[in-house]
């Protein structure tokens, strides 16, 4: 204890008082440790910045800039409006989006209800099905729906004379491509309710139609919405589906790509940039708000519905959820059939041709490990800096201001287009006189893009993990003296290991399947297997590309099975603490 | 270090703590002595766990200093502090067993194994855990968690424990028992201790001293004969113990009036000014109904309007002319003796020295 920390001590403030000034305010001490927490939080910071902040922020000025890098304002949108073209784009997109929504929300809530409300057959099997989705890059259900209602389609007669190149095979495709998200807010929504709600309305004597009305649609209300806001998103910002099947017919997100990778117009890219930017910004800010209520419907003395069975409803129901997993098992069994069909369908004698890449001229398997490596890199790298993260802004003492800061950047990305971030990073990194440049066209702005790209859920998860952890470990250890990264290693980690996993599965499976905002970024030795489908697929060898989409679909599944199977092992080995 | 010489082991100095504009702590002075068993008592949103939260340095004060053993360790970290800590949830590490839970702050220490493994068995004998060291804090119950807790906490023998309502969580009777056993430890190892509690009925059995708070001041500081008996303030005797409140009007400076009869009282709140409304506090036990006689003082008749059996005794609610409502705990003997029945009228008294007068604003 030094002597100047004492000088002020007693007689200081004895003194002070009577005279009715302030007594001195007292100054926390840090430790050693204190320091140690500031600086990692400040490297966030500056990770933040370089990672998402100043990238988002050229990409604004590069829209209000002419091609010498001169001001000129609104000059740019102006021009774009002007432009039929690209106005007729802007209304393409609002109108595929929000009929795929009004559809993906319709069958993803009866699905949804099937499987919360109703006693009906197989809920297990069924609720995996509706998932699978999530496994393929949004490029398949494109490739699928040219085998199935292209030009030598099986089904094409049903589209009675419509090209399926256009508004109608993007709708089909952003419906399976969005259906598990919507589908796993709605579950939520509905799996929160409380049965003495319906055994009220049930004692009324309401009918079940009231019942409904009254009770089950209020009750997930805020699911509802928040689900339509991540679909609309979605597919408003989605690019592998209209790349692929989009035709002649134009959205924002295909546009950016034209602008950019096509025309060099790099300021009319930011301006369309932007209009996709702003309507994700505006349904993101809907549903963190939305979200905030859902979670205070539920008292914690609620009791929880459980469905009794209705034999009449539940085969009614049973119906409806095999119809909806037919369509998405149909539309990635025809990829598979595409993939393994010698000539579509005139010789349809089953064939590994198409997996043989190397032959093909299609840059081998090359881009197959590249996917992997960036997947790997990823998954580790970003569940580490993602967790670390999420620990320094929930635990850490002091820096109130920064750290909050930091879990509202930390939510931004979930607000921005892939194809948006991707833009930014090649205005951001690719500037002249950037020292950062010198990771561009290599495998770390891949990475470091991909990390950031899907930031936001995998922050929330740790949140949501660390928040279940008492509050008081990092009291104790200080109290016992024990150093905070010790308690962190040996408590924290081991305690949030399966939120760990899943971050980190979600990241590689991501990472496996995403295009949008890669395809700016790659490099020829650092191509991507999503990205490689997609020019295969431009050079017209769709069943090659299938066979890409597929080869991607089932590493993520051998992966998220592997993951199920080390949960499951994790959870026999620590069900001795962790039973309750 | 010459600072603090008045012999206290740990010396809070005019602390107050604001959370913005709330002062959750207003110009708190305290001394505790070396050894002795501390309660802050109070209900909930007092500033009694914020008092405790300030002394280990977890949220720290915004004014005024805190001296533990001469030394001033008011803007020190809490890992600089020197105390032990129970929280209420007791934050057992869940991934640990008992053994390297109670080992977690040795093995930092850098002692020999055997010497920790022996100090870990010392301790788990302490608390009366022998055998379960292996056991996770989830095959546990709460008591046996409540203990490897406080295990935890002394096994780097603090100068100071902090305990945050480490019993609420329990059930009455596992309270009941464990209080004792705390108690008995602490006398045995005389360390100096403060239990932050919301029950009075426990701060009376368990502290040598009980810190009363209320809206972030201290009310009273006393042993707990002290506090039960001579409340200093109207929110102690209603927070402490039961208690009447007969609204009166002071006429002299022992004698005060409650509709038509006077009383004469001993301890008066000094606030309590002739000739303002006061309040007439007396405790249920001290109401006496045997031997009253009839020319006796501060008697009142009543009526029984119902009465509760409580086991070793009878809760009686009396109403007394103009409606006001009294409760008296009676003696199962007395019931007996006197035939006790509801409705039955009653001639009571209240003894001049278990009477206690407060302002009539204080009463919270």
């Amino acid at each position: 204890m030094s002597d100047a920390a004492l000088a002020p001590a007693g007689p200081l403030a004895a003194d002070i008082r009577p005279s009715g000034n302030q007594p001195p305010r007292i100054r926390p001490q840090a430790g050693a440790e204190d320091w140690v927490m500031r600086g990692a939080i400040a490297l966030l910071g500056v990770y933040f910045i370089i990672t998402l902040v100043l990238p988002l922020y050229t990409l604004l000025i590069k829209s209000v800039e002419d091609k010498d890098k001169n001001f000129i304002g609104v000059a740019n949108f102006a021009r774009y409006f002007a432009d039929p073209a690209l106005t007729q784009s802007l209304i393409n997109t609002f109108t595929v989006s929000i009929i795929g929504t009004v559809i993906t929300i319709f069958l993803a809530f009866l699905y949804a209800y099937a499987l919360t409300r109703t006693c009906m057959a197989m809920r297990g099997i069924l609720r995996a099905v509706a998932l699978v989705p999530l496994l393929a890059p949004s490029l398949l259900p494109g490739l699928a729906l040219i085998y199935l209602f292209g030009n030598q389609g099986i089904f094409k007669g049903l589209l009675m004379g419509h090209e399926i190149y256009g508004p109608i095979g993007i709708i089909i495709g952003e419906v399976f491509f969005a259906f598990p998200h919507a589908l796993i807010i709605l579950v939520t929504a509905l799996s929160v309710a409380d049965q003495r709600l319906y055994e009220a309305a049930d004692s009324l004597r309401a009918s079940p139609t009231r019942v409904f009305m009254t009770v089950t649609l209020p009750g997930c209300r805020y699911g509802l919405i928040s689900a339509a806001m991540v679909v609309f998103t979605l597919i408003f910002t989605d690019f592998g589906v209209p790349k692929v099947i989009g035709g002649s017919y134009n959205v924002l997100a295909t546009d950016v790509y034209r602008q950019v990778i096509g025309q060099f117009n790099f300021q009319m890219g930011a301006v369309v940039g932007l209009l996709l930017l702003f309507p994700a910004v505006i349904s993101f800010t809907v549903d963190r708000l939305v979200q905030r209520k859902q979670v205070a419907l539920l008292s914690a003395r609620a009791v929880p519905y459980r469905p009794s069975p209705r034999p009449k409803t539940d085969r009614f129901f049973l119906i409806v959820a095999c119809l909806i997993a037919g369509f998405l098992l149909l539309i990635l069994g025809m990829a598979f059939l595409g993939s393994i069909i010698t000539f579509w369908p005139y010789k349809l004698v089953p064939t590994l041709k198409w997996y043989d890449f190397t032959r093909l001229g299609t840059d081998g398997w090359g881009p197959y490990f590249n996917s992997l490596r960036m997947a790997a890199m990823v998954a580790l790298i970003g569940t580490a800096i993602v967790f670390t993260g999420a620990y320094l802004t929930e635990k850490s003492r002091g820096a109130k201001g920064l750290r909050s800061a930091l879990h509202l950047i930390a939510m931004v990305p979930l607000a921005v287009p892939g194809i948006v971030l991707g833009l930014a990073y090649i205005f951001f990194f690719n500037a002249p006189g950037n020292p950062l440049g010198l990771i561009y066209n290599t495998m770390t702005i891949l990475v470091v893009n991909t990390i950031c790209h899907f930031y936001t859920v995998c922050h929330l998860t740790a949140v949501t993990a660390l928040k279940q952890v008492d509050a008081e470990f990092e009291a104790v250890s200080a109290s016992l003296k024990v150093p905070l990264f010790r308690t962190f290693w040996r408590v924290t980690v081991p305690v949030c290991l399966p939120a760990i996993l899943d971050i980190s599965v979600y990241l590689f499976v991501n990472a496996m399947t995403t295009v949008s905002a890669v395809i700016f970024l790659y490099a020829s030795d650092t191509k991507l297997m999503s990205i490689n489908a997609i020019n295969t697929d431009d050079a017209g060898n769709t069943a090659s590309a299938c066979a890409m989409g597929m080869v991607i679909v089932v590493t993520s599944a051998v992966l998220k099975g592997l993951h199920s199977l080390l949960v499951r092992r994790l959870h026999k080995r620590t069900q001795a603490w962790r039973q309750r | 270090m010459a600072v603090d010489a008045g012999g206290a082991y740990l010396r809070i100095d005019h602390v107050s703590k604001s959370f913005g504009a709330f002062q959750a702590l207003k110009d708190i002075s305290l001394e505790i002595n070396s050894g002795e068993f501390v309660c802050f008592l109070g209900p909930s949103g007092c500033g009694k766990t914020t008092l405790l939260r300030a002394i280990a340095g977890l949220d720290i004060q915004t004014t005024g200093r805190i001296f533990q053993g001469g030394r001033d360790i008011s803007a020190l970290p809490p890992a600089k502090r020197d105390f032990g800590i129970v929280f209420q949830s007791y934050a057992l590490f869940p991934n640990l067993s008992v053994a390297e839970n109670v080992a977690y702050g040795l093995v930092s220490t850098n002692r020999p194994k055997a010497e920790i493994d022996a100090r870990v068995a010392e301790l788990v004998a302490l608390v009366g855990l022998g055998g379960q060291e292996p056991k996770y804090p989830s095959q546990l119950s709460g008591g046996q968690q409540q203990r490897v807790a406080l295990a935890r906490a002394l096994a780097m023998s603090p100068g100071l424990l902090l305990l945050d309502e480490p019993l609420s969580a329990l059930d009455a009777r596992v309270r009941q028992h464990l209080r004792g056993e705390l108690k008995d430890l602490q006398r045995k190892l005389k360390v100096t201790t403060i239990m932050v509690t919301h029950d009075q009925e426990e701060a009376l059995a368990i502290a040598d001293r009980i810190v009363v708070m209320n809206q972030g001041v201290i009310e009273q500081v006393g042993t707990p004969l002290e506090v039960y008996r001579h409340p200093k303030t109207a929110f102690v005797a209603d927070f402490v113990g039961q208690m009447n409140f007969l609204p009166v009007e002071r006429v002299a400076a022992d004698r005060v009036r409650f509709g038509a009869i006077e009383f004469t009282t001993s301890g008066a709140d000094p606030a309590a000014r002739p000739g303002v409304q006061s309040m007439l506090c007396v405790r249920p036990e001290d109401i006496q109904i045997r031997n009253v006689a009839a020319g006796q003082g501060n008697t009142l008749k009543v009526k029984i309007d119902h009465m509760e059996f409580l086991g070793s005794f009878c809760r009686a609610e009396l109403i007394v002319d103009g409606g006001r409502h009294l409760k008296a705990d009676f003696s199962i003997n007395a019931m007996r003796d006197l035939a006790l029945q509801p409705g039955q009228d009653l001639t009571i008294a209240l003894p001049v020295d278990r009477l206690r007068l407060f302002q009539a604003e204080s009463h919270v």
